[in-house]
């Protein structure tokens, strides 16, 4: 029964994975606290949904979701990033707020504010281990977010781009100096982070089935807890936040009842922001702004 | 004046007290994101005491704000070990905690909600949205405002210039929390019912947009962002469905073209001088 509950966990984890590393990825390069994630978790979600329903292929209908992120993963850095560059750190959350508020109130009026199924694209098969159940959509998508922050993981260490990006998370002055087009990157790293979000999004419709216009601030908001207890910037870490914000849901909705799942994922985040505020793996906080 | 009317100005006295929560704690470069955990504290705590305890209207609401800042007091030191952002996410943290607690809290009602017996009027609502104005433009005439500045641009520098940073930092939390509790007490009292979800997530981020729409630099910022989110959407009521989103398109466009917000020092120091010398060559 507790490893069954372990591994629904984990597998939960593996949807707040996502979000978790296209949060770490905008607070790690350009310290911002980008609220238009959870929106474009959504958008993704909503918009495969939709050309499903109007009958395209499934490959299509992705790859449509995905445009459709980042497109609006650019709008961001336009309308929010970019205008508040020398303004007060709070400036550039609040607009994102705004694109959340505001994509999600598109959403309602294309499609409605019901709760619409997801239609199974995978036949329904379950991997049986002795007692244990697992559900095939699940571990796909849980297998296929680890393997999008392993080549995350690995762009980032080895490409061209990806230096050019540790690069300005480390310092964006002296990246500047040494011939980095910071101003050509800084969309990118956008562009990227929206991306992951809309995979996050697809592969939560795939595996719970359930898409609707809310769907993302729940997410997201556990996908910034997760951050935030991985430690902000650090990639694993968020991937580990993520799978332990999975299990401490589950958990405490299997040993105290469902309505006690905020006090134990929030309670968690709390304790660990006062005992240590950096995160399981972060480094020591110097110069964090919002 | 009509119930709708006075219904909207009901609401702009209990935005405009939540901006002010708010307010304080970001004039000391706290940004608050669970003010509406504070505001479900003051209003259960209101609400328990007229309900099971007979106490009268007014004095519950101040009791409710008593609660609101006590508990914000307890919990600032170890909150305020954090910084920038990671004190908002522990804010945060705090208020999705409160709200879940309420939630399961069974003597308060639990996720039905819990009704209000005793009614206050919209008039003291108003009178106390105003008095909570005066005050902290009183509050802002003094030199806590600048210690809080102090703080808030440089917390190193304003400890070596012997500022106690943990006092002000605690005390802007709890002046904070306790306007917001005074202003849920006045919620549960006004609106006969409350329940744990409205004092949600999003209460919270809407009332900092409130506030940053508005300006952080001037005293009356909150004030004119809570007036622009109260009645704006309102006016776009005629185009129903495309209001919020109108609005968030209006929240991004302003926020790219003015980000330091609407009302700003440089703003009402140049009105200032200009009454200053439309005085003396008027004299």
């Amino acid at each position: 029964m507790i490893a069954q509950q372990f591994v629904n966990g984990l597998m939960l984890g593996g949807v707040y994975v996502m979000i978790a590393v296209a949060f770490t990825l905008a607070i790690g390069v350009l310290n911002f606290l980008n609220f238009s994630i959870p929106g474009i978790f959504m958008i993704a979600g909503m918009v495969s949904w939709a050309a499903l329903r109007s009958g395209q292929h499934w490959l299509f209908a992705f790859g449509l979701a995905l445009c459709a992120s980042a497109i609006v993963g650019l709008a961001v850095y336009l309308l929010t990033y970019r205008p508040s560059s020398d303004s007060d750190p709070e400036v550039p959350l609040v607009s994102s707020l705004g694109f959340l508020v505001l994509l999600e109130n598109l959403v309602v009026l294309w499609l409605g504010s019901d709760q619409q199924s997801f239609p199974a694209l995978i036949a329904d098969f379950n991997f049986r281990a002795g007692s244990i159940v697992v559900g095939g959509a699940q571990v796909l998508s849980l297998v296929l977010s680890l393997s999008f922050v392993v080549a995350l993981s690995l762009s980032l260490r080895f490409t061209n781009l990806g230096r050019q990006v540790r690069a300005i998370a480390e310092s964006r002055r002296t990246a500047s100096m040494l011939g980095v087009n910071v101003g050509a990157v800084v969309p990118r790293v956008f562009v990227l982070s929206a991306v992951f979000t809309g995979i996050g999004g697809i592969l939560f419709a795939i595996s719970y089935l359930q898409v609707s216009s809310t769907m993302g601030e729940n997410i997201g908001f556990k996908g910034i807890s997760a951050m935030i207890i991985g430690g902000m910037g650090n990639i694993w870490g968020a991937v580990a936040g993520g799978l332990l914000i999975g299990l401490v849901e589950i958990l405490s909705t299997q040993f105290l009842g469902a309505d006690f799942v905020n006090i134990g994922v929030y309670g968690l985040l709390l304790a660990l922001l006062v005992a240590k505020p950096e995160g399981l793996f972060g480094k020591a906080a110097a110069r964090e702004k919002l | 004046m009509s119930g709708y009317q006075t219904g909207l100005i009901v609401l702009l006295a209990l935005n405009t007290i939540a901006a002010y929560g708010v307010y304080l704690p970001m004039a000391a470069g706290q940004l608050n994101l669970g003010i509406a955990g504070f505001m479900a504290i003051g209003a259960y705590a209101a609400a328990y005491l007229t309900n099971e305890c007979g106490w009268p209207a007014l004095a519950a609401v101040g009791a409710g704000g008593g609660a609101a800042a006590i508990l914000a007091f307890a919990v600032a030191a170890p909150i305020l070990r954090t910084q920038g952002i990671y004190l908002s996410l522990a804010t945060f943290a705090l208020g999705q905690v409160i709200s879940a607690i309420f939630l399961n809290l069974e003597v308060v009602g639990g996720a039905a909600g819990y009704p209000v017996s005793m009614h206050i009027g919209a008039y003291l609502v108003v009178a106390a949205a105003a008095a909570i104005v005066l005050l902290v433009c009183l509050v802002s005439t003094t030199r806590v405002t600048i210690y809080f500045a102090a703080v808030k641009n440089d917390p190193l520098v304003a400890d070596l210039l012997g500022l106690n940073v943990k006092a002000l930092g605690i005390s802007a939390l709890t002046a904070g929390a306790g306007i917001a509790g005074v202003g849920g007490g006045l919620y549960a009292h006004y609106f006969n019912y409350i329940e744990a979800q409205y004092f949600g997530v999003m209460l919270s981020t809407y009332t900092v947009l409130y506030v940053l729409l508005g300006g952080t630099q001037s005293v009356f910022g909150p004030l004119i962002g809570a007036a622009i989110f109260t009645f704006l959407p309102e006016a776009l009521r005629s185009s129903s469905q495309w209001r919020y989103a109108i609005f968030a398109l209006f929240i991004i466009i302003f926020m790219a073209l003015r980000p330091q917000g609407l009302i700003t020092r440089g703003l009402s120091r140049r009105r200032v001088q200009a009454e200053a010398q439309g005085g003396t060559t008027a004299s």
